[in-house]
Parts: structure tokens; C-alpha cells; sequence
């Protein structure tokens, strides 16, 4: 029984974790790339964890396997991120087919108002490259 | 039975490591190329908890965990340089 839960939760792991490979190789964009690396490779990675905890089958190894996974849950959505924040802000072309650009409609008198290091760099984004 | 299956979940994911690697070599951009390598932080950590639930080793769920944290300051440390410096 432990087995075929095992088996089944890892063929799965592993085809969202190509799935997430494939949104990366796929994606027009590097926002839609990050997006899909996040998103699908955590629930891959989740999916394999359950599986390596329920074949260990004692307590230390699933207090590992829960820590890994709470540290992965944890850091995956900072990292994507700070990714998609530092790519905009440096001037990544966003694709073509891009609707909302929430930052770039934002009106000139209310950019200044905001805190911190991005006034510098908002002028080099909006620059043609 | 089980060893069957995790040599396929090993091989799956060495097919999305190898995907991986495409948009790394392809990547037009740095970012590009930082996505890339988070997915293959990620990617690897899973790979090892794979191995080490099928050989029951548990000394090499702590080299995953280890990687884990690695491949996030590494990422992070990338996003800060490409926000402070130039992309390309």
C-alpha cells in the first residue's frame, strides 16, 4: 500500500516537475518563465517529498523531509520575486502579447512618492534597449 | 515494483534537468538564465530526496535540505547583481 501511494505521488512529482522545465523552455517571457518554475516545481518537489517520507516511514527523516519542505514552500515565492522585480526594474523586454503593466501606467506624481532605490533605475526601464 | 518507478522518476527528472540546461545555453537574457537556475536548484533537490527515499539513506536528505539553502542565497545573491548592475 505504502508503495503504490509512494509510486503514484512520484510519477506525479516528476511530471509537474517537467512541466515546470517545459514552461521554462516554452514561455515567451521571462516573467511568464518565472512563473511557471515557481508554481509548478514547488508542487513537484512537494509531491516527491511525500513520497521519500512515507518510504523512510521514521520520525527523523520526516522532520527532515517537512523541513525541507517548509523551507522550499517558504523560499520559492521570495525568490520569484525578487527574480521578476530585479528583471523589471533592470529593463527586461516585456512579451508583446502583454496586457497589464500595472507599474508602467502608474501616474508620474505618484511614482515619486514611493519609497526607495527603484527612481533611479525606473527611467533606464522604460528606455529602449 | 518500487525500483522500477524510481528509476523512471529519475529519469523524468533528468529529462527536465536537461531541459533546464536548453533555456541556461539559449536564455536571450540574464534573468532568463537566473530562472533557469533556480529551476535547477529546485530540480536537483528533488532528485536527491528521490534517491534517498528509495535507498532509505536518511544522512542524504540533509545534502538536500543543504542544497535547498544554497540554491536560494544563490539566487537571491544573482537578482540583487542584476538589479544593481546591467543585464546581458
Amino acid at each position: 500500500m505504502t508503495d503504490i501511494v509512494t509510486a503514484i505521488v512520484w510519477l506525479a512529482g516528476s511530471a509537474f516537475a517537467l512541466l515546470a522545465a517545459v514552461g521554462v523552455l516554452r514561455m515567451p517571457d521571462v516573467f511568464t518563465r518565472m512563473q511557471a518554475s515557481t508554481k509548478a516545481s514547488t508542487l513537484g518537489l512537494a509531491c516527491l517529498l511525500i513520497g521519500a517520507a512515507l518510504q523512510m516511514g521514521d520520525l527523523a527523516s520526516f522532520i527532515r523531509v517537512a523541513s525541507i519542505g517548509a523551507f522550499v514552500l517558504l523560499t520559492t515565492p521570495v525568490s520569484g520575486l525578487v527574480i521578476a522585480r530585479a528583471s523589471y526594474f533592470a529593463g527586461v523586454p516585456l512579451w508583446e502579447g502583454t496586457i497589464v503593466d500595472e507599474r508602467r501606467d502608474v501616474p508620474a506624481d505618484t511614482q515619486n512618492a514611493e519609497p526607495g532605490e527603484e527612481g533611479g533605475t525606473r527611467s533606464r526601464a522604460n528606455a529602449p534597449s | 515494483m518500487l525500483d522500477v518507478i524510481s528509476q523512471a522518476t529519475l529519469a523524468t527528472l533528468g529529462v527536465a534537468l536537461l531541459v533546464a540546461f536548453i533555456r541556461i545555453v539559449k536564455g536571450p537574457t540574464l534573468p532568463d538564465r537566473i530562472v533557469a537556475m533556480d529551476l535547477f536548484g529546485v530540480l536537483v533537490v528533488g532528485l536527491i530526496v528521490v534517491l534517498a527515499g528509495s535507498s532509505r539513506v536518511r544522512a542524504t536528505l540533509d545534502a538536500a535540505m543543504v542544497i535547498a539553502l544554497v540554491g536560494f542565497l544563490g539566487t537571491v545573491a544573482y537578482a540583487t547583481y542584476v538589479e544593481r548592475g546591467d543585464p546581458q
